[in-house]
């Protein structure tokens, strides 16, 4: 084949055009001006333009999880690469695969603490699932091709590729991808036979059984999706999901308990906590999802599906471990299953439900209703219902408008409900929401936020009118950070140190001049048409709900509490223990 | 109960795990950034590249955990873009392991020839001699070379430099 020389910078661009990519979200800057000008010549590649480098990032994420696609950005050297870090670690802690692009000083500067200098690679070993420094022009071609590579399989996340400068001017050799293979990188995918059987065989004799699954799942894909809510059918068992995992399976379906976790239900919690064969599929027993590990499901015997090795055994000890992607995992489950004609004890299981039922019975996520003020929960309700006839994508910021919005709106499909969970990244979801919005033009994007976490990435605004993204705001204004000052009233006395903002910006006005659309709605009786507006209104639309300020999110499992010790809201039995001084310790 | 089998794993133990890898510019900054940021101990950590041709290094730890952490280092480990095979030598059979430190001891008189007449004994051999001086360079087991050093102080004992732990499985299988 004839060998194709070119620059550094039509290398990187041709490997994106080769790995499929057709956007790109960055900001550019000195170290990076060969690939601006790289992509300036080229037309087959579209970059969007935010106004901050950790907003690329978030964009990056929210276009990748809602399309299973590797997002891609590319930032400059210095502030560029460390003003993404943010997002690098979100990205790496909740498994959404990225190729990070940045731009470094020469090679024969590294090291001199140069102009826009920062050890990229060093700062970003532990917020990556891999990154590279490129000082040999002739292996930039093989490097991208790995990065997307490891970035989309196995357990996906980030990666980072830092390039300099000379090597962006450089000429080098391209490579095509089916010429790189990596040396030592190999990620299972099958689980293993013989554990396959023995998980079967365990499901098959459970009279408590729970399926547990998370984020693992959804990035296995729809297919794998389909097939979980097949197995779960053909067993009959309950399944919960975690805060990443909601739309792995339909949440109308009579047999999802609801999210679970130190904001989940009350059914799943005490599901988890009371059954005997609990099977987590893509899922990592984090700590808001097992509460106090020592009474974590004291009577369970635990499968433990993951592609993740390390996720096994981490914080909870698994009875029978399966290495392997979820969906061809949950594929040969469901064949074992049909193979061994299961059928598990009608009897208990049918006991269980009625068991489930009495929780369900709680509905605990029932709140007080006002005439005067609108309750969050309401609000969500609403934008749910005036929504779900069509294709709507939701992102949240961080805090209690992103757990209400997990428990009270509701998603039957994968990839449409886009959080930051395991780093809790306020400001992550605005910028989401204009990746997504990239993605998916034609749909609704709608961004859960609080007030607080929206003004942490505010500026991204501009980005939204530059391009005509009709992403909406939907912002539950309670001049608070919510959870942070429900954390206080429950745990520090009511004292709410720093968690109240003062000075809040006019939102319609912010709006207003940035250029875009604002709302402001403040009594229940408007609410309906204020959200119609919004859906109705072209462009990008900010909207100010303002929430009833004093309103906790339950059910809430405190720190150091079981998932057996459960604070409820007031209307549905009130509070639960107190939180020991020993919780007050724990995050 | 789950409660129980947690008390019951929960004693430290030392094992020596042996890791291959890419010889890449920043592959030992992953593997001690991994232990320090997940808080895991190193006691020893060796490396050095055993294969130019394909660019391989192999790097020894030796950690103490629990062993959930132990278990957990290793898949850690193994998680590592760069990282081929990860072996524990301590739970996965026999294994030799070895260790190598120069050690200078500074007197004269009758503490100098008491110096020697131990370096003996260990099978220590002199590899630098000053009037006032010796280095030792001992070959052993790491308890070997901890006595060794303990009964170097008293005699002029003024520095000593150890590699750390070499390890390798007993028998023919390869890592």
């Amino acid at each position: 084949m004839l060998q194709q020389r070119m620059t550094g910078a039509e290398i990187v661009l041709k490997a994106l055009v080769d790995q499929g990519v057709e956007v790109v979200f960055g900001y550019p800057g000195g170290a990076v001006l060969p690939l601006y000008d790289a992509l300036f010549k080229q037309n087959r590649i579209r970059h969007v333009l935010t106004r901050h480098e950790q907003a690329a990032v978030h964009a990056a994420e929210g276009y990748a999880r809602s399309t299973g696609k590797v997002g891609v950005v590319l930032v400059t050297s210095g502030p560029g690469a460390t003003n993404a870090v943010t997002g690098l670690l979100d990205a790496l802690l909740d498994s959404v695969p990225l190729v990070c692009l940045s731009g470094q000083v020469p090679t024969q500067l590294i090291g001199t603490d140069a102009f826009q200098e920062a050890d990229t690679t060093g700062i970003t070993r532990p917020c990556t699932k891999h990154n590279y420094l490129v000082k040999d022009v002739e292996t930039l071609a093989g490097v991208m091709h790995e990065a997307f590579h490891v970035a989309r399989t196995g357990r996906p996340g980030p990666v980072v590729v830092d390039l300099p400068k000379n090597v962006q001017v450089a000429e080098g050799t391209y490579v095509q991808a089916e010429e790189v293979r990596h040396k030592s990188y190999r990620p299972r995918v099958k689980g293993d036979a013989a554990q396959i059987e023995k998980a079967v065989a365990l499901m098959a004799s459970a009279k408590r059984p729970v399926f547990y699954c998370g984020g693992g799942v959804v990035n296995s894909g729809p297919a794998a999706c389909a097939a979980l809510a097949e197995l779960v059918r053909d067993t009959g068992y309950p399944i919960t999901l975690t805060l990443q995992g909601l739309g792995a399976f339909p949440a109308s379906d009579k047999q999802f308990l609801g999210m679970l976790g130190m904001h989940g239900t009350y059914e799943a919690n005490l599901a988890m906590h009371g059954c005997d064969v609990m099977v987590a599929i893509g899922a990592r027993f984090d700590d808001r999802v097992t509460g106090r590990i020592d009474g974590f499901a004291p009577n369970a015997q635990i499968v433990h599906v993951d592609v993740d090795a390390a996720s096994i055994n981490k914080n909870v000890r698994a009875d029978v471990a399966i290495v392997g992607d979820a969906g061809s995992v949950i594929a040969d489950m469901h064949a074992a299953w049909r193979a061994r004609d299961a059928r598990p004890d009608a009897e208990a299981l049918t006991l269980w439900w009625r068991q489930i039922d009495t929780w369900r019975a709680r509905k605990c996520l029932a709140y007080g209703q006002s005439d005067t003020i609108i309750k969050p929960q309401y609000a969500i309700e609403r934008l749910y219902q005036l929504t779900r006839d069509r294709e709507t994508f939701i992102t949240t910021e961080v805090g209690q408008h992103q757990m209400w919005a997990a428990q009270h709106f509701h998603f039957d499909r994968p990839l449409h409900w886009m959080t930051s969970g395991g780093l809790g990244t306020m400001g992550y979801g605005f910028p989401a929401a204009l990746g997504v919005q990239i993605a998916h033009p034609e749909s609704l994007v709608v961004c859960i936020a609080g007030e607080a976490s929206f003004m942490m990435n505010m500026q991204e605004i501009a980005t939204a009118v530059q391009y005509g993204l009709a992403a909406k705001v939907f912002i539950l204004n309670n001049s608070y950070m919510g959870m942070v000052r429900q954390w206080q009233e429950l745990l520090h006395g009511s004292r709410y140190s720093e968690s109240r903002t003062e000075a809040l910006p006019d939102i319609v006005k912010l709006a207003d001049a940035f250029g875009c659309t604002g709302l402001v709605v403040d009594k229940p009786a408007d609410l309906d048409a204020t959200i119609r507006r919004m859906i109705d209104t072209p462009g990008p639309v900010l909207v100010d709900v303002r929430v009833d300020p004093d309103e906790n999110c339950f059910p809430m499992i405190p720190s150091g509490a079981t998932h057996d010790n459960m604070l409820l809201g007031e209307l549905v039995g009130g509070r639960g223990p107190a939180v020991t001084e020993a919780g007050k310790g724990l995050v | 109960m789950r409660g129980d089998i947690v008390n019951a794993i929960e004693t430290s133990e030392t094992h020596t795990i042996a890791v291959l890898v890419d010889n890449e510019a920043g592959v030992l900054g992953r593997v001690i950034g991994l232990f320090s940021g997940r808080g895991y101990n190193i006691e020893s950590l060796t490396v050095s590249e055993v294969d130019h041709r394909e660019r391989l290094s192999r790097i020894n730890i030796v950690t103490t955990g629990t062993p959930m952490v132990i278990e957990q280092i290793k898949a850690q480990l193994g998680r590592l873009v760069p990282v081929h095979r990860v072996r524990d030598l301590t739970a996965d059979g026999p294994s030799v392991q070895r260790e190598l430190a120069l050690v200078k001891v500074a007197s004269t008189g009758e503490r100098r020839v008491e110096s020697l007449r131990i370096a003996d004994i260990f099978r220590a051999r002199v590899v630098d001699s000053t009037n006032e001086s010796f280095v030792f360079e001992i070959v052993g087991k790491t308890g070997k070379l901890d006595a060794f050093i303990r009964l170097m102080e008293p005699l002029g004992l003024v520095d000593v430099s150890r590699t750390g732990v070499a390890a390798i499985s007993r028998g023919a299988e390869s890592l």
